[in-house]
């Protein structure tokens, strides 16, 4: 007991040089925490070039690397992207597309969105730089493991944009790879296209396997003394439970792709039944189209979640931190994001509605799917309880979290709408689904990833990113992308369908010429403005001002290293032991406005701080 | 405060758009009007959840924006608000629920008088199929599908044999009278969607897909092909004539039967068989 004591005061002595010498009179009842269970693990150290930047094991360099290849993919979608708004604005301009040319880009928009950005960054990216910071570990539990995870990752990144290049091109068969089509005559890059496709997805969830282990274990063996669970940042709640998700539903997507390279290549017919085309019936019977959209959906329902919940983990930080105020409603929020976790596992059929599955599973899949709605409001209750009688900084990073809440919340409420069986009928395959999806899981994410990005840049290189480029960069992007998506609801109540590659002149599709027009150069200007963002990052690293320790007096453990940015090991000599959650923002009778997680109750004695 | 401005711009011209929009729900000309009260029955408690929350935003944007000389107030938790918000929001979503449950209920559940009508899809067109006096449609397969046989009937089906034949991607209905569309495809999924009727339901190979409607104003309507299906996907159009009973009735006396087809090519093939043989 007493060596524990002993710990406890040399380390406090560390972690209120830090805090300005504000060292209180130590209590040793109360500043006990429970001692480590674990010895300290031994780190590999790199020892060259390669091992340092490329075989990497360092779990940042890792988030680095993922983050870096994620944004690689991301732009190759945003040019895809244009390329399609090109077509549905200005088709005489895109006298080079044929219909299989804008197919394809549509699939692979699609696809890169949803798996390879969105899915790698969130991940792969935020969770490997911040769940060993933020939880006080000195690394991922298997760093090797981790490393393999990105290079697997890698390949497969690589084998999707080998599919650009082979005969037939990619696969246009639409990013859910719907069976019979997607791998028939008819559609392009039927043939090596999609084999391609399947291969680069069972790579990726290889790899994300190996991540996810490592995230998923580190986050329950690796926290440091005191680090309980319901201590832990939101941003580590909401990674931990979408890995598991991931772990639960990445299965279902590797089996489907495994049936479907057999039914492409051993003619068997997992998802084929009798089929006649150009007059002949092929090899093929028996096997059902529908049980292939159960499978990818029991996958892409959380899927879905696994983009939104470290989204809505990271930023229920980035406000409590720029609000100057704990998150509201800490242990809702927590149970929130487990039961949205959870239910989101009962409403993939959702995706089905009239997919001409047993229409009797609507009622069952609209009940499971508007509970979701629940959950999810108190979050965005909590969020907006968090601004309330806040203390609000609104800088670039704050502004991002306002952009995600109206983003989100409008996305939102449009779930509410195709979530609802009936409502869904005439709404769903037009452009009421493109404009909600992006919405909420385009648009809605991607605002908290910039925020982010604002956010922990200083922590990663050390350096303040500028304000004024922020705001720009914000604001274009905010009002192009709002303007894209809210009056493209409207074309889906006209009836107009998803996934034309010409609108031809039917009359109620005339009148949208305008809008399409609109919509597309919007979608210039935001996709352009994105680079913004590049031109700010380099411009920062070349004359950018160098970050104090901490620039935006938060109290979680990433900020409390022993140097910035973190060096392999994150802490020096000792971890730090931590005595609080992270939301101690402007406690009454503090002397700051925040109370860092490694700050002992002793430090802070005469404060009306509630225990956590 | 140059942030709490725009952002309310936002809300105050998303509601002005809503208001002004010249891009609206496309004329309904089928029962299910019930699925338009429903969706804006959604649009005016979600909408009002939207600007609610926003404006809310705004409000604590204006009011507590950043001062070095004031804090935050400290309240970790709030159980009586949110115990509050919990309940509100629950209700809130069964209210929106409920209506959607029942129009289900009606959507899957096909008056007896529908008439039954047969949709076959392929890559890329529809044609379609009446039951004959008899009132029943003849079972198919696709292995029977021939020239001489373009719905794949089984031949040994009773039924089958009156069975009115549109090889025509345009189909006429009468107005007024429930229809079952029964949906089945030949090679991938399709969709047959006529947005002015509101429903729609996959074609799916392999088996037999359904929904149904009444049409109930007289027109020319166009055909969509919902669910992608592959690169002629935007060219799939059909077409559907709402009639009245008389002029319907006319139309249905025109159609070939069957039986009639069937027939027809026999002759070809005799007129055929004579060529050869002179030949």
């Amino acid at each position: 007991m007493s060596d524990e004591h002993d710990n406890n005061k040399s380390y406090q002595a560390q972690s209120s040089e830090v805090l300005d010498g504000s060292a209180g009179s130590i209590n040793p009842d109360m500043d006990y925490v429970r001692p480590a269970e674990i010895p300290e693990q031994d780190l590999y150290h790199a020892h060259s070039f390669i091992e340092k930047w490329i075989f990497c094991q360092d779990a940042k360099v890792i988030g680095v690397q993922y983050f870096l290849t994620a944004v690689f993919t991301g732009i190759v979608g945003l040019i895809l992207s244009w390329l399609m708004r090109l077509q549905l604005g200005f088709p005489e301009l895109a006298g080079f597309m044929t219909a299989e040319h804008y197919y394809q880009f549509v699939t692979m928009h699609g696809m890169i969105m949803v798996v390879y950005f969105l899915t790698a960054l969130f991940l792969g990216g935020f969770g490997n730089y911040l769940i060993p910071l933020m939880v006080g570990a000195r690394d991922m539990v298997f760093p090797y493991v981790n490393m393999l995870s990105f290079w697997m990752f890698f390949v497969a990144v690589m084998v999707l944009m080998a599919s650009f290049f082979v005969p037939g091109g990619p696969t246009g068969a639409g990013w859910t790879l719907y069976p019979p089509q997607t791998i028939l005559e008819g559609t392009p890059g039927s043939g090596t296209g999609i084999l391609l496709m399947l291969i680069s997805l069972s790579l990726f969830v290889i790899g994300f396997t190996m991540g996810g282990l490592n995230y998923m274990i580190t986050i329950l063996q690796a926290r440091t003394r005191g680090m309980t669970l319901m201590r832990m940042p939101l941003t580590v709640w909401g990674i931990f439970t979408a890995t598991v998700l991931a772990m639960l539903a990445f299965p279902a997507l590797l089996v489907s792709a495994i049936m479907m390279t057999l039914d492409k290549v051993l003619q068997t017919s997992f998802f084929m039944p009798t089929i006649l085309k150009a007059g002949e019936v092929l090899e093929y019977g028996g096997g059902s189209p529908i049980l292939f959209q159960h499978l990818f959906w029991f996958f892409g329902h959380p899927e879905v979640y696994i983009v939104a919940l470290p989204a809505f983990g990271i930023v229920s930080d980035l406000i409590s931190v720029h609000a100057r105020k704990n998150i509201f409603g800490y242990r809702m929020m927590v149970w929130a994001i487990v039961g949205i976790g959870g239910l989101s596992f009962f409403v993939w059929a959702h995706h089905m509605y009239v997919s001409g599955m047993n229409p009797w599973f609507g009622f069952f899949f609209a009940t499971t799917t508007l509970i979701i709605a629940v959950p999810t409001a108190m979050k965005v209750y909590n969020w907006i309880l968090t601004l309330w009688r806040g203390n609000i900084r609104i800088n670039t990073v704050m502004l991002w979290c306002l952009g995600f809440i109206v983003t989100f919340v409008n996305g939102g409420i449009t779930g509410i709408f195709l979530g609802n069986v009936s409502v869904d009928v005439p709404l769903s395959d037009t452009y009421f689904v493109v404009a909600h999806f992006h919405m909420v899981m385009g648009i809605a994410p991607l605002m908290v990833i910039m925020g982010a990005v604002y956010h922990w840049f200083p922590l990663v290189a050390g350096k303040m990113l500028s304000e004024t480029l922020g705001k720009w960069h914000f604001w274009i992007t905010f009002l192009g992308a709002y303007s894209i998506y809210f009056p493209m609801h409207y074309l889906g109540f006209i009836g107009v369908p998803r996934r034309y590659f010409e609108m031809y002149d039917s009359p109620y599709m005339t009148s949208t010429v305008g809008m399409n027009e609109f919509i597309s150069v919007a979608a210039f200007i935001v996709g352009a403005a994105q680079f913004i963002l590049v031109f700010n990052i380099i411009k920062t690293l070349k004359t950018g001002k160098k970050a104090e320790q901490n620039p935006w007096k938060a109290n979680s453990l990433e900020w409390y290293t022993s140097t910035v940015p973190p060096e392999h090991g994150n802490f020096g000599e000792r971890l730090p032991v931590v005595h609080r959650w992270p939301y101690d923002f402007s406690v009454p009778g503090a002397k700051d406005d925040f109370i860092p997680q490694t700050t002992a109750p002793s430090e802070v004695a005469n404060t009306e701080v509630e225990k956590t | 405060m140059h942030a709490g401005i725009i952002f309310l711009l936002v809300i105050v011209g998303s509601i002005l758009f809503h208001i002004f929009t010249p891009w609206y729900w496309t004329d309904i000309a089928s029962n299910w009007g019930g699925m338009d009260s429903t969706i804006t029955l959604t649009f005016w408690v979600g909408g009002g959840v939207f600007v609610a929350v926003c404006l809310f935003m705004v409000y604590c944007l204006f009011r507590y924006s950043h001062k070095e000389d004031r804090r935050a107030e400290y309240k970790p938790e709030d159980k009586k608000l949110e115990k509050i918000l919990t309940w509100a929001t629950t209700l809130g979503v069964c209210a929106l629920l409920a209506p959607g449950l029942i129009i289900w209920n009606q959507y899957v559940n096909v008056p007896k008088n529908a008439l039954e009508v047969d949709v076959m899809a392929w890559q890329w067109g529809w044609q379609y199929r009446l039951p004959g006096a008899d009132g029943k449609l003849g079972t198919t397969q696709v292995r029977n599908i021939a020239d001489n046989n373009p719905f794949g009937i089984n031949p040994d089906d009773p039924f089958g044999k009156d069975d009115v034949m549109i090889e025509s991607d345009v189909i006429n209905l009468e107005n007024n009278r429930p229809v079952k569309i029964l949906l089945r495809s030949v090679d991938v999924l399709h969709n047959w969607y006529v947005p002015q009727f509101r429903s729609k339901m996959d074609a799916v190979p392999g088996t037999v897909t359904f929904y149904w409607f009444e049409p109930n104003k007289v027109g020319e309507y166009e055909v969509l092909c919902a669910e992608y299906c592959g690169v002629g996907h935007y060219a799939m159009r059909g077409g559907v004539e709402v009639q009245d009973k008389a002029d319907y009735e006319v139309w249905l006396s025109e159609q070939e039967t069957f039986e009639q087809l069937s027939a027809r090519y026999e002759k070809l093939n005799v007129v055929d068989g004579n060529k050869l043989a002179k030949k």
